[in-house]
């Protein structure tokens, strides 16, 4: 069947060998990250690189797979295939098998799955099909509720499977709806909102609201005869304040002792030198690895499998959420330069192809796919560079694991599929 | 517009990055430096530093083992309470210090090694060898302490003592804790003593433990043994020069004029090289250190720079000749010194005149020498032609400058020459008139114990020296071939014989005839030497150093030896008597003349020496302040004990 429909599509190859070229080289980084003494055999099962071996072969399997169907099954089932998501994601409260504190994991034999690696990709299904829906509007809040229900129902289920990291992936979802008509005052708001809770931690709600003050009444003055009635601005102020206190007590409250550490080392809060100290030892003690494997690889890095910190397993979990370490100090400045570009040309690359879209439901397919891309890359690298507070999730296509590497397979390549396929969309 | 927010995003997070890891990778991350990577483990094996021999073989300097506990800071785990405790108490340190030692080695460097607690007693050891393991960060360094199978020569072995930071920026080689060479012969031959550490690299996981070599050990290196060495000195003659030396300060010399081997190596007041060990290493050093008026580190034989008063009368005698203004039968008149028209230009004692050459340097005769040394001087066009011809011979003979040799420390000594006068008293400003004081060893010229005696060497060998050294043997290994090669001086060899004879007088019927050995034909002369210390800022005289310089036998002379007594007051009094018993032990094994050694060991200078800090006035060169030590019976058992 593949073999007749290939003359009708056309597969991106650029996108796919981005996409090889990632996975080939993330299977090297596994290797020099988990091995333990002689590599005997790649096929070795009690070695993480032994499972990534099947892992990538079955992945193989999974995108004949995928082509296989027709591109139009995606948008017809993609409700149903959301659904199976959610159900499965509940199931985990009854079957799911505890790993690190965290339940999200079915444990089949010896096999583990992670539901929520899969519910990425059907979220972004559910959200294409409701926004290409042609009773949709993204600039009403209804349209807008909905659609947040879609993406709110998955990560709050995760969430409550006590995985935080994997929650604020869908926070992806923001650059779609923006793409599709959001108005602009969320992206104002957003942003805004976070400086704000950034300012409150680091400075002081005091300093923050004298800030806060200056910057609304110049923004007052400024408007000159467009200004409204100075009750607006005033509760404007408070909702600001407001906003900015109660950060600060959901941070002294809310979070857990290791996610408000995180944040505390992130933001530099920490003053008294014995507090740090101890952090160093904890919350910090991967991240000071990590930055010290990456700082020792110098431009050319020290060669593959001779990182004497990966060798020496320096940095814990490192060929899962911290494989980027390995780059550093194996491959050193141009080697982690490359796989940035790697990201970034895959992540650009997928944008221009779903922008290049006849069908809208292809497009913010698309657009959900480097959404979720971005993201992951995002925060990974820059919590191993040092950048941002200390977040658990994979990067994509280069961490070890077999439900991460399948999801985001599936997510990449019915987006491939769907692409393939534009020319019949007439 | 919308399309552009997240491709901006992509593009700027891209950028960001790549900029983030310049700055870890390249900007701030310095070249890799093995070293450094807490990651490999660093285990040195310290080799067997190599013994110390004397000439006869007897063994001087041992090693036994030391253990140091080694910190890096960064791998240092927290501890709770109970093991912090548990670990100062097995180090029987305190919290306090804990915390201080940790940041005096993070301080250093985090990532690298530092001492932690040094030395342990050999039973805290075996406890804490077991435990160690519980304690990350923490490791325990075997090295190499020094054994002294000695009390004597502290001056001559010298000692070893911790690296500073300024050594290891210099000499990568060695790393903080390491042991090094701080004096003596440990210091000159240190590299030869020390060998080379083995190291091997073992990669670690983050639990401290080893997981293998580094790179299968490529890198790894086994240790060298240091080599032994063998010095010149002969402790039995070095111990009896120190015993003779105890209640004084000054320096013997003794040398073999055949080789320029130094036989013994003096400096008082000494101290037993134990003092500088093991755990009160430090605190002892810098009690030695600070004591600024006995100055125990200072080494009178090779440091201490006098002007040397008789004995370099003889130097002026063989230029006399060299330079043919005069002969050895020509009687020079002295009227209690010497005039020049009715000026004194320097005084004379009592004794026959007119002299020749032979009493001249028998009777010591000042005026003798004045008329010498300005002939020599005025033989030339000018003044500073005539004095650079004198100093070139004078720095024949080894003066002036440094020997060049295997001693950590010495002085330059002085010989004027033209150029020194000229910028004293402006060009061609002066006359030999001016300058008579170096006829007689005073004034401008200046020498070390250890200059004089190679000048006797080179006056008993009839013109030429050995460099005086202290090496014999390297085991594997020969000596340097500049103390295998003759050293002329500018005299010729007939002019020596009658300088000689004159030398041999002073021991017949001159200043020294009361020091005759029986059966040894000594040549010797006495000297004095002016001396001025600042107290509280004032210049004040001092008791005239007690100087004198000798060899035996007169033909083929086997010993050459200067001595130095500080405050002496004149040359035989106390370094004479000194000198003959050296000689005598040297070259007969045992003293004949019991009645000098009696003297020297119940005659102590200490209360001269505390004269002047007495804050009361006081006299100088007079007999009344010679203390008589009674127990001259204890200090001949210690003597014996000294000899095994
Ligand atoms: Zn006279």
């Amino acid at each position: 069947m593949l073999r007749e429909n290939q003359r009708r599509f056309k597969f991106d190859w650029i996108t796919i060998i981005l996409f090889l070229l990632l996975v080939a080289f993330g299977y090297l980084n596994i290797l020099s990250a988990s091995h333990v003494g002689e590599i005997t055999s790649y096929f070795d099962m009690s070695q993480p690189y032994g499972k990534q071996t099947i892992f990538i072969g079955l992945t193989f399997v999974l995108i004949v797979l995928i082509l296989s169907f027709e591109a139009k099954f995606y948008e017809r089932f993609a409700s149903i295939i959301y659904l199976v998501a959610i159900i499965a994601l509940l199931g985990l409260f009854i079957f799911g098998k505890d790993v690190n504190g965290a339940r999200s994991w079915y444990g089949i034999g010896s096999m583990t799955i992670q539901p929520s690696e899969f519910a990425k990709f059907a979220t972004a299904l559910a959200v294409a099909k409701y926004i290409s829906d042609l009773q949709t509007n993204m600039r009403t809040i209804k349209d807008q509720l909905k659609v947040t229900a879609i993406i709110f129902i998955p990560a709050l289920l995760i969430l409550l499977q006590n995985d935080a990291g994997s929650t604020i992936v869908y926070l992806a979802f923001f650059f779609v709806f923006y793409r599709e008509g959001l108005q602009q005052v969320y992206l104002i708001i957003g942003l805004s909102l976070i400086i704000l809770a950034v300012l409150g931690l680091k400075f002081g709600v005091v300093i923050t609201a004298v800030i806060t003050t200056l910057v609304i009444v110049s923004t007052y003055f400024l408007q000159g005869k467009k200004r409204g009635s100075i009750f607006q601005y005033i509760i404007v102020l408070i909702v600001c304040v407001g906003f900015s206190y109660g950060v600060k007590l959901f941070y002294e409250h809310g979070l857990k002792i290791h996610q408000q550490n995180r944040i505390s080392l992130w933001l530099r809060l920490e003053k008294d030198p014995a507090k740090l100290e101890l952090m160093k030892k904890r919350e910090a003690y991967n991240l000071i690895q990590s930055e010290q494997a990456i700082s020792s690889g110098s431009w050319t890095g020290k060669g593959f499998l001779q990182g004497t910190r990966t060798t020496g397993k320096f940095v814990p979990e490192q060929h899962t959420d911290y494989i980027f370490s390995t780059v550093g100090e194996e491959w050193g400045f141009w080697g982690s330069s490359f796989v940035v570009l790697l990201f970034t040309t895959l992540i650009i690359r997928i944008l221009y192809l779903a922008e290049s879209q006849k069908s809208q439901f292809s497009r913010v397919y698309g657009y959900g796919v480097a959404s979720i891309l971005f993201v992951h890359f995002t925060i990974n690298t820059g919590m191993v560079m040092g950048l941002i507070p200390t977040v658990g999730i994979p990067l994509p296509f280069f961490s070890y694991g077999g439900s991460g590497l399948w999801g985001f397979t599936i997510l990449l390549f019915i987006f491939i599929k769907l692409d393939s396929n534009k020319i019949n969309e007439w | 517009m919308r399309k552009l927010l997240l491709l901006t995003t992509v593009i700027l997070v891209g950028l960001v990055f790549i900029a983030r890891l310049f700055y870890l990778q390249v900007y701030s991350g310095s070249a890799y430096n093995i070293f450094e990577d807490t990651a490999i483990q660093k285990e040195y094996n310290y080799p067997k530093r190599g013994y110390v021999y004397d000439r006869n073989g007897k063994l001087l300097v041992a090693n036994q083992p030391s253990y140091d506990v080694m910190v890096i800071p960064r791998e240092v785990a927290p501890m709770d309470s109970l093991k912090l405790h548990e670990f100062c108490t097995l180090l029987k340190i305190t919290k306090e210090d804990y915390d201080k030692k940790l940041n005096r080695a993070r301080n250093y460097s985090p990532r690298l090694s530092s001492p932690f607690v040094q030395q342990l007693s050999k039973t805290d050891y075996a406890v804490l060898q077991e435990k160690m393991r519980k304690f990350e960060g923490f490791y325990i360094q075997k090295r190499s302490l020094r054994s002294y199978q000695t009390t004597i020569g502290a001056n001559v072995l010298g000692d070893i003592g911790e690296v500073n930071r300024r050594i290891i920026a210099q000499q990568p080689y060695y790393k903080m804790g390491d042991l090094i060479g701080k004096q003596g012969v440990e210091k000159t031959y240190e590299k030869v003593l020390r060998g080379v550490k083995g190291i091997k690299f073992i990669q670690k996981d983050r639990f401290n433990k080893h997981i293998g070599p580094y790179k299968d050990g490529i890198y790894d290196t086994l240790p060298k043994p240091g080599k032994d060495i063998t010095l010149t000195i002969d402790s039995e003659l070095q111990a009896y020069g120190e015993l003779l030396m105890k209640h004084k300060r000054g320096g013997i010399i003794a040398l073999d004029p055949s080789s320029g081997e130094i036989l013994a190596m003096v400096s008082g007041p000494s101290y037993n090289p134990n003092l500088l060990v093991g755990r009160d290493r430090s605190r002892n050093f810098t009690k030695l250190y600070r004591d600024s008026i006995a100055k125990p580190l200072f080494d009178r034989g090779l440091q201490a720079q006098y002007p040397p008063g008789s004995p370099f009368k003889v130097i002026n005698a063989l230029i006399g000749l060299q330079e043919d203004v005069v002969d050895t039968r020509e009687r020079f008149t002295c009227r209690m010194g010497y005039y020049y028209g009715s000026r004194k230009l320097t005084g004379c004692h009592h004794h026959r005149s007119p002299v020749a050459m032979n009493d001249g340097i028998a009777q010591s005769c000042n005026a003798y020498f004045v008329n010498v040394y300005r002939r020599i001087i005025d033989k030339y066009e000018d003044a500073g032609k005539g004095m650079n011809i004198w100093a070139n011979h004078a720095k024949s003979f080894g003066l002036g400058n440094f020997l060049n040799n295997d001693l950590s420390v010495g002085s330059k000594g002085r010989i004027p020459d033209g150029d020194y006068y000229d910028r004293a008293y402006g060009d061609n400003r002066w006359g030999s008139t001016y300058i008579v004081s170096n006829a007689i060893g005073q004034g401008e010229v200046e020498a070390t114990p250890i200059q004089l005696a190679n000048m006797a060497a080179a006056i008993g060998n009839r013109g030429y020296y050995y460099t005086p050294h202290i090496i014999k043997e390297i085991e594997g290994d020969t000596i340097p071939k500049k103390y295998r090669t003759p050293k002329y001086t500018t005299i010729d060899k007939r002019h020596f014989e009658p300088v000689i004879e004159g030398m041999f007088d002073v021991y017949n019927k001159g200043t020294a005839s009361t020091l005759r050995v029986p059966g040894i034909d000594i040549c010797g002369k006495t000297g004095t030497a002016e001396n001025f210390v600042r107290i509280d800022s004032v210049k004040t005289q001092l008791t005239d150093h007690s100087i004198f310089v000798a060899f035996a036998p007169k033909d083929n002379p086997k010993i050459a030896i200067a001595v130095f007594v500080e405050n002496g007051y004149w040359g035989s009094r106390f370094a004479g008597r000194m000198a003959s018993l050296m000689i005598e032990k040297y070259i007969k094994g045992h003293i004949t003349r019991t009645d000098l050694e009696r003297w020297i060991l119940t005659h102590s200078l200490e209360d001269e020496y505390a004269k002047p800090y007495s804050g009361e006035p006081f006299k100088i060169n007079g007999e009344t302040t010679l203390q008589v030590i009674d127990n001259y019976a204890i200090e001949n058992t210690n003597q014996s004990s000294l000899k095994q």
